[in-house]
């Protein structure tokens, strides 16, 4: 596959992982994060780790757009779905996060219409197929996804659907991202950019955290060697004593991000003053919802839902697995209660929550690849 | 409302701590026990201590390894599409409910087919049922596909596919033009496959039910050869050998639902394989175990192995033969090949000195032309199966939990 | 969720200059090209693909400069080893 296969080459991976090594200082650990739950999914897809020295250690933020969605929202969801003549269609990331009564599957069991889409278009025709049922779209995600549902809603508007709506819980990575840096607990050396992300937003909002922070940025591509060449360009820079925002996957992510998409976000959605993040709590401007003018669109406004907040379990300690300071293992209900088919926090829920991929494809003795030192002369 | 209840998060907290007290009581029993004999457990709990972080996290696995190996409990309330994917659920399903309440050493194995004495003969029986949809789809029908699923895990038993019955459960309304297409479709495939329908049933049910067509078919085959097979035979420097490239039917079902408006050039990879598999047989005793990769696909199969025959698994990721078409929906789709069902080809664990003539034999056959070698048992990390990526590190494929393609077969 | 797949577009579609039809590995699927309208794509270009949208156009020159630049990393590390192994003939 194109753009794709050359980028998982092994023998490429030996040589980066080889001048990684080299750049790495004598007894000092590196503590990278990256805030993307594709790249988690990468990291662990591929067995990515077995290619990094000992030294460096890839945290896992909050970059899960579905882990982040807290109990009482899925509740919420769950309460639309199961008004009469409803049709929720969701992501099937979605379809397992359970709600303190169950998750969109256990609704689906008991005869609620949960109907998974690939894309929010895909609800529009269903709901021109029932124009007797109301259709609502479980929107999710980061900027990445923000776009793809404002334009939907642009489109049922163009078309003049009346029985199209939208739940809203779109999040931004920027507050999250600083939640991180302002959280007493994390020490971090650098951050592993959201290169989907930033095809939206561009590089520049990153900027703040090299120059007030103090901490490189790479921008970086999901393939194996992207992160790997990200990981390397992040050492460069500390070596070299500087911190900046690098972009590593320039063949995708324009600097100052897609005009247009950001253009359609604007026109149909406005920042909540706050939204709460399972696992960080009330973020200040951190989640969409739609403009009074798009209100016909908006299902919490058109329907109600009961909003009402629902504390995580005591057990789980998904917040602290969210801000990178426990490794998955780490917690205390790990594999044993919370495990993916019985998951407690969403971190387990989602594929690509840190738990997850951690119990799905990383829980194993770590065999090293073997690197060859070269010693300079 | 949705079958579950608010406490079910103490619940589960609640029994992961009762085990975790009897392990303990256990290990204070063993300690006690031999206290002369030096204080193994003193000096693990010690570990845990001073332990470095790879020690802990070590801990950490071999707990949840116990964890895993606990009998199966059915939390939920209702029957959800999980129970039906083949996975971690549909496991969890037979081992709590059938075989619970069946329990008997026929049984037991949980292989494609139960192996029976009767008289001096010695039988394999099978059943499978069909609710495909769509009922027709590129490369075939829920009626070849019927014959030849039943066919294939007869022949992957061993056993040479003799008899097959058919139960028909169609739906009020549905066409007897389709239903004759269907039946059609059963006779060539049957004729194809050298077996016979000799008995059936149908029943009606209202419209709305049965969603068109569902097929219930059972066969019997007469074991021929003197191996003892099984998946808990494979043992260390065994091949694990899969037949041809995988996942063809999954994604050309999954396509042929017209949800998803997706267009390839995809077919069903349906086929009757018991005349390649006879001829494998033939070339060599040093067969363990085969499997139809079917409903959970190659992945499955790998982990059923590993943990029936308390071995591990290493596969290599570019070795795995799988169609440019496939990968690609694949990746649109955000799914693994590893998991989606064939229904023409099978995985065949080995002895590893005759690997090449296992592979010889099955490239000979038309259906096994693109037969390789994808990796080999090892006695490393029991239960659990590695993949070396094409990108050169290592992971864990596990059971799936949920289903990626519902209903596809 | 982030999952973005690299995608050719084959052709538009006739009423329709929303989409466009892309092609992944042989595979095809209708996709909505609106969020690229300031620059839309031509039928051989490459995009990326989220949820049904073509987010951004694969910039085929950063590409092959990406992994010229990986190819050199590559070469000099294999330069390295060769320099190394010979080094070790004594």
């Amino acid at each position: 596959m194109r753009f794709v296969d050359e980028f998982r080459d092994a023998d490429k991976a030996h040589a980066l992982a080889a001048r990684i090594t080299e750049l790495c200082e004598p007894g000092q650990r590196y503590k990278f994060m990256e805030v993307c739950g594709g790249h988690t999914h990468t990291i662990y897809k591929h067995g990515l780790e077995d290619y990094l020295p000992e030294a460096i250690t890839l945290v896992h933020g909050p970059g899960c757009p579905v882990c982040v969605i807290p109990m009482g929202r899925v509740d919420d969801a769950i309460h639309l779905a199961s008004e009469p003549d409803t049709i929720m269609t969701s992501f099937g990331d979605m379809m397992r996060v359970p709600g303190s009564q169950g998750s969109f599957f256990d609704a689906k069991a008991a005869g609620t219409d949960i109907r998974m889409v690939y894309s929010p278009l895909d609800s529009l025709k269903i709901a021109k197929q029932n124009p007797d049922k109301r259709v609502v779209f479980m929107a999710i995600g980061f900027e990445t996804t923000t776009p793809s549902t404002a334009m939907t809603v642009l489109r049922a508007k163009a078309m003049g659907l009346e029985n199209f709506s939208v739940f809203c819980n779109h999040v931004t990575i920027i507050p999250a991202i600083k939640a991180i840096l302002d959280s007493p607990d994390l020490r971090l050396d650098g951050f592993i950019g959201p290169g989907h992300v930033s095809t939206v937003i561009g590089c520049r909002p990153y900027e703040f955290i090299a120059s007030s922070y103090g901490k490189p940025v790479v921008v970086a591509g999901f393939e194996p060697l992207d992160i790997l060449q990200s990981i390397y360009m992040l050492m460069l820079q500390l070596s070299e004593g500087r911190s900046e925002v690098e972009n590593q996957y320039t063949r995708v992510v324009p600097w100052d991000g897609n005009l247009a998409a950001l253009t359609a976000i604007n026109e149909v959605m406005e920042l909540r003053p706050y939204f709460e993040w399972r696992g960080l709590g009330f973020i200040t401007h951190s989640a969409m919802r739609l403009r009074e003018g798009f209100r016909a669109f908006d299902a919490e406004v058109l329907f109600g839902v009961p909003g009402v907040r629902v504390a995580d379990p005591k057990a789980c300690q998904c917040g602290e697995v969210l801000k990178g300071v426990l490794k998955p293992w780490e917690c205390k209900v790990f594999g044993t209660a919370c495990t993916p088919e019985t998951p407690i926090g969403t971190c387990m829920v989602s594929p690509e929550g840190a738990c997850a991929a951690y119990y799905n494809y990383g829980r194993m003795n770590r065999r090293r690849v073997v690197e060859v030192e070269l010693t300079r002369p | 409302m949705t079958g579950r209840g608010t406490n079910w998060v103490d619940e589960a907290l609640r029994e992961h701590e009762e085990h975790a007290a009897a392990e303990e009581a256990a290990a204070r029993n063993a300690d006690a026990g031999d206290a002369g004999a030096g204080d193994a457990g003193g000096a693990a709990r010690a570990a845990g201590r001073d332990a470095t972080p790879s020690d802990r996290e070590q801990q950490v696995l071999d707990r949840i390894d116990r964890a895993r190996r606990r009998r199966p409990r059915i939390r939920e309330e209702r029957i959800t599409m999980s129970h039906g994917a083949g996975g971690k659920a549909s496991r969890t399903l037979v081992e709590a409910v059938f075989l619970d309440a069946f329990r008997n050493p026929l049984l037991e194995p949980l292989e494609d087919a139960a192996q029976l004495q009767v008289g001096g003969a010695r039988l394999a029986l099978t059943t499978d049922t069909y609710v495909v949809s769509p009922l027709f789809f590129p490369g075939g029908n829920i009626g070849d596909l019927a014959v030849n699923g039943t066919v294939n895990d007869l022949a992957v038993s061993g056993a040479t596919p003799l008899y097959l019955s058919a139960g028909f459960v169609l739906e009020e309304g549905f066409g007897v033009a389709d239903l004759t297409t269907i039946v059609a479709s059963m006779t060539a495939a049957a004729e194809a496959a050298g077996v016979q329908v000799v008995t059936g049933d149908t029943k009606v049910v209202e419209r709305g039910k049965a969603d068109g067509c569902y097929i219930n078919t059972a066969g019997v085959g007469v074991v021929e050869h003197h191996l003892a097979l099984g998946a808990a035979t494979a043992r260390p420097g065994d091949a694990v050998i899969v037949s041809g490239p995988v996942g063809d039917h999954g994604v050309t079902i999954m396509l042929a639902r017209g949800e998803l408006d997706i267009e390839a050039d995809l077919t069903s990879d349906t086929a009757a394989m018991n005349g390649m598999i006879a001829g494998l047989l033939e070339a060599v005793p040093g067969v363990r175990a085969m499997r139809d990769a079917t409903r959970g696909g190659v992945a499955t199969i790998l982990n059923e192995v590993a943990v029936a025959a308390g071995v591990g698994v290493l596969v290599e990721e570019d070795q795995i033969p799988v169609r440019t078409q496939v990968r690609g929906a694949a990746e649109l789709l955000g799914i693994d090949p590893m998991y989606v069902a064939s229904e023409g080809r099978m995985v065949a664990v080995v002895d590893g000195g005759q690997a090449d003539d296992a592979l010889a034999a099955l490239r000979a056959h038309p259906l096994g032309e693109q037969a390789a070698i994808i990796g080999h048992i090892t006695a490393d990390q029991p239960g659990i199966v590695l993949l070396k990526t094409a990108f050169g590190g290592t992971r864990i494929v596990d059971l799936l939990v949920g289903d990626p393609l519902p209903r596809i077969c | 969720m982030c999952l973005g797949i690299p995608g050719e577009v084959v052709e538009f579609l006739p009423d329709q200059p929303d989409l466009a039809r892309v092609d992944v590995s042989g595979v095809r699927r209708v996709i909505n090209i609106g969020l690229l309208a300031d620059d839309p794509p031509e039928p051989g270009e490459w995009v990326l693909i989220h949820v049904g949208f073509a987010l951004s156009k694969i910039d085929e020159g950063e590409a092959a400069a990406a992994l010229e630049f990986l190819e050199g990393i590559g070469q000099a590390y294999a330069d390295e080893l060769a320099a190394l192994a010979e080094s070790r003939i004594e």
